[in-house]
């Protein structure tokens, strides 16, 4: 393998590219001056497609759509186009699209540049193999103009054109030279696609394509671009969401040699230096230099009192609540219920701790009529159009460099990335490139974090002893109001990034109520890898094990008798029992199921769990996982993207909480917002299963399991139930006693 | 007043504020950016490099206290990605976002260059300084007995 990932600063002259994707866009003329110069370099080649180019040395150049924060899609997507055109994967090489939406939108974010909900894979397979297909065709045309032999005597080898009857062969590469481009993108049906059992690169596992840059120091992140002229920025920010500063004592940052400007920014005050290190004293001498106004809807806030008024919210059923979903009638089940159950469930603010603090570089034209930004960015659609907005001009102005991103997981996919706009604000103010990096007591203390959320559920057992009815009420803070209005309008106004995951899909359960009870704390709020789906699961799928319970049946077969119409959930979590050899007793340990429909995605865990009484300590030993996630692109990475939201979720589950006094966050850094380390994780088994159904998401499926599965895996220890994440120790010790 | 050291060998001179952590002399001022900023205050790792030969947190290292010392940063490591917890690295596919890993490796590095055929119990108590938020840690385990298999 030799690819490499290329930004090339040139610029690509105006061409007709012929080919698009069926259903985003042909003919697509690429303006002059964008950075779309992301055509492979110094050998730009023939853009075949807006997606592919292909140089008469056989380099192949695909462009990435999506961005890279180490799930891996920069590899899968080139990967299903290379499928289809039958590259050889060796001559492929990979660069960023550029930020237009009409021809690399997602189709899952209804068309814009958005790297998220583990939906990369699912909503770009399909016509990235058309696209692939596509171009694979207009070479087949060419050659057999060429030869002026029908085309359907001719098939291909990796980037090779084989005319099988008179041996002749024309590699992809003599073909660019000559090939002519229909003016119209040829059709492509289904059937014409490749059978799952012939493809070549899908289903095998290819080494990610920034992997050797990431071993050696070479990987470029926002934070490590250096440009000409360079100033650093740093921000000391409100303490509280719309605050803005009041009385700045400037003198104190000005002290520090280097400081060449304090500047005053509507949510905080930036100082502007000549060394990164001198940004950051600044910013750390305006601490108490600086008065902020109490304006702002967070202010006397208290997350614990917040949180007790919330689970009375959700528990009152007097209380009104919007219906989130509906199946049968729930309310009339319960009236002519045999016995109920309920229970209450709690999760506290979470918050994102990408490695990467949050950072950009940008330069503002000394006029402000242009932009230049270098960033990682979960969207190059926002990470355009905010900084556009600001300075007033068109977006084609903004001239983007999205770089590998140190983590994301929903940090850096805000709508008004607030990440990017400190440098754009800094640079115009200065008149110089800017790199404004943040702090990681920044990163906490203005994070955005995962909504605390409280949950009150009751079932309804029928006469005849089944589950009849399920009622769920949700208390949380909202998210898609604050972190995308944009979308929460698109959306009708649903907060599906909040209530994702309340639905207890795959189980027979005939009636079935959610309701929402939405609250709008003032908190900064963003979606975080599992959304909705960590919380609402640590409630559906604890309470599901507890109806099993109450009812004196095996959690385990309890959950298969309401699976048997899914079929691949059952295998799912027949399977997992059996890895985990569920029904062995251990001495000191026992064992926590849970099971979940992911976006389609099918996931079950077993944790193996002992208990530290005196310290209220939780140890988990094993965690055993099933997934199936339909064709599995890259198998390996599947796995390792499991691993890695098992980890996520042992976190969110055992440690880490954010908490809210006065409408400030209480935390700081790594000292008391505290991650899984190595000696805190447990033996990951996990196992893919493969299906041929259409590819559904892998990057944070497993994060959703770990909270049921423990608190399961210790009702089963010791018969107390943990009904309020994370599971602190001196909560365990209280629950216990 | 400059402080005179070296870095992957070669040597440097460095005129600024003797509080200057190492961290920012290397990434800003030398253009090394494989030592990465997590932190700032020694609870990550991100920032690992080797002075005298030994794993230290650059970001709690002053300028002031580097004086004739020798640092290796991720870019000194080896000239070509060929050192054998590098090569165990790919080989086990072990990053992720790939920003802790340089940090993570030079972790590695100390703890085989000490000990050069570890427990694994030896391996995650060591390991246990560094921070990797995409969860590699099985990986790192399976990377580093590797590379002490293969060195």
């Amino acid at each position: 393998m030799n690819k490499h990932i290329k930004k090339s600063e040139k610029l690509l002259s105006r061409r007709q590219v012929m080919i698009g994707a069926a259903g985003l866009s042909f003919a697509v003329a690429l303006p002059d001056g964008l950075n779309a110069a992301v055509l492979s370099g110094e050998r730009t080649g023939t853009a075949i497609s807006p997606w592919i180019s292909i140089a008469t040395d056989g380099t192949i150049t695909i462009m990435s759509a999506a961005t890279e924060m180490g799930q891996g899609s920069m590899t899968s997507l080139p990967l299903i186009i290379a499928e289809e055109l039958d590259a050889d994967w060796a001559r492929v090489r990979i660069v960023p699209a550029p930020p237009l939406d009409n021809i690399y939108g997602n189709p899952g974010f209804g068309g814009m540049m958005y790297t998220a909900g583990s939906n990369a894979v699912t909503s770009y397979y399909r016509p990235l193999r058309i696209v692939g297909a596509q171009v694979r065709r207009v070479l087949l045309d060419n050659a057999a103009r060429k030869w002026g032999v029908p085309v359907e005597e001719l098939t291909t080898e990796p980037s090779v054109v084989v005319h099988a009857k008179s041996g002749r062969k024309l590699t992809y590469g003599d073909i660019a030279q000559f090939a002519e481009l229909p003016a119209k993108a040829p059709e492509i049906k289904p059937e014409q696609l490749k059978k799952t059992s012939d493809f070549r690169l899908i289903g095998k596992d290819v080494m990610r394509v920034e992997l050797p840059a990431k071993v050696n120091g070479s990987a470029t992140y926002g934070i490590d671009v250096q440009v000409p002229g360079m100033l650093y920025g740093a921000v000391l920010r409100a303490p509280v969401e719309g605050s803005v500063p009041h009385r700045i004592d400037e003198a104190r940052a000005k002290a520090v040699p280097g400081v060449t400007s304090v500047v005053r920014l509507p949510h905080g005050v930036g100082v502007v230096a000549e060394t990164a290190w001198a940004a950051l004293k600044g910013r750390q001498a305006l601490i108490g230099a600086v008065t902020w106004t109490r304006t702002g809807t967070a202010w006397g806030f208290d997350s614990d009192k917040g949180h007790d008024a919330f689970a009375a919210d959700a528990k009152n059923l007097n209380r009104p609540a919007r219906d989130w979903s509906s199946q049968g009638n729930a309310r009339g089940a319960f009236q002519n219920a045999a016995s109920t159950i309920e229970a209450e469930y709690r999760c506290d603010y979470a918050y994102h701790a990408q490695m990467e603090p949050l950072n950009a570089v940008a330069s503002v034209a000394p006029n402000g009529d242009a932009v230049e930004i270098w960033a990682g960015t979960q969207s190059q659609t926002t990470a355009t159009e905010a900084p556009a907005k600001f300075l007033g001009i068109s977006r084609d102005k903004v001239k983007l460099h999205d770089l590998l991103m140190g983590g994301g997981f929903g940090r850096r996919g805000n709508r008004d990335v607030d990440f990017i706009m400190d440098a754009v604000m800094l640079s115009k103010e200065v008149g110089r490139p800017v790199k404004a990096m943040w702090t990681r007591e920044d990163d906490v203390h203005n994070g955005r974090f995962r909504p605390m959320s409280a949950h009150y559920l009751r079932a309804a057992i029928d006469p005849s002893g089944k589950l009849a009815a399920w009622h769920h009420r949700v208390a949380a803070d909202r998210i898609t109001p604050f972190m995308d209005p944009v979308r929460f309008q698109a959306g009708g106004g649903r907060d599906g990034m909040v209530m994702a995951g309340t639905d207890v899909r795959g189980y027979d359960v005939p009636h079935q109520l959610v309701e929402q009870l939405y609250r709008d704390t003032g908190v900064r709020t963003n979606p975080l890898r599992g959304i909705g789906v960590t919380a609402n699961k640590f409630a559906t799928e604890s309470f599901m094990d507890e109806v099993a319970r109450k009812r004196g049946t095996d959690p385990l077969a309890f959950r298969l008798e309401l699976l048997k119409g899914t079929p691949r959930a059952v295998r799912a979590v027949e399977r997992v029992a059996q890895m985990a050899e569920w029904g062995r007793k251990r001495d000191g340990r026992a064992l926590g199921l849970s099971y979940i429909d992911y976006s389609g995605s099918q996931v079950a865990g077993i944790a193996e769990v002992s208990l530290d009484r005196a310290s209220g300590r939780i140890k988990v030993h094993n965690f055993w996982c099933t997934i199936d996630c339909g064709v599995a692109v890259q198998p390996d990475n599947v796995i390792a993207q499991t691993e890695s939201s098992i980890v996520y979720g042992l976190g969110m589950t055992m440690s880490e909480r954010i908490s809210i006094k006065d409408g400030a966050v209480e935390q700081s850094n790594f000292y008391d917002y505290s991650l899984p380390r190595m000696n805190e994780v447990p033996e990951m088994h996990i196992e893919l299963i493969r299906t041929d159904n259409h590819p559904t998401g892998a990057g944070q499926m497993a994060t959703p399991l770990i909270a049921p599965c423990i608190s399961n895996a210790i009702v089963e220890l010791t018969g107390v139930r943990l009904r309020h994440t994370p599971f602190l120790p001196d909560r365990v010790k209280k629950a216990l006693a | 007043m400059a402080t005179n050291f070296t870095v992957n060998g070669k040597a440097v001179s460095v005129d600024a504020p003797p509080d200057t952590p190492l961290l920012w002399v290397v990434r800003e001022g030398l253009k090394l950016t494989g030592t990465k900023f997590g932190c700032g205050t020694g609870l990550c790792g991100a920032c690992m490099v080797h002075i005298d030969g030994k794993r230290a947190y650059s970001c709690q290292t002053q300028l002031s206290e580097l004086s004739g010392k020798s640092v290796t940063t991720i870019e000194g490591l080896s000239p070509n990605s060929s050192h054998p917890v590098q090569k165990a690295w790919l080989a086990e596919n072990v990053p992720q976002c790939g920003y802790c890993q340089s940090g993570q490796i030079m972790s590695a590095a100390d703890l085989l260059r000490q000990k050069p055929k570890p427990s694994r119990a030896e391996i995650v108590e060591h390991m246990s300084t560094n921070i990797c938020r995409c969860g590699t840690y099985q990986r790192i385990v399976r990377a580093v007995e590797r590379a002490a298999r293969e060195a």
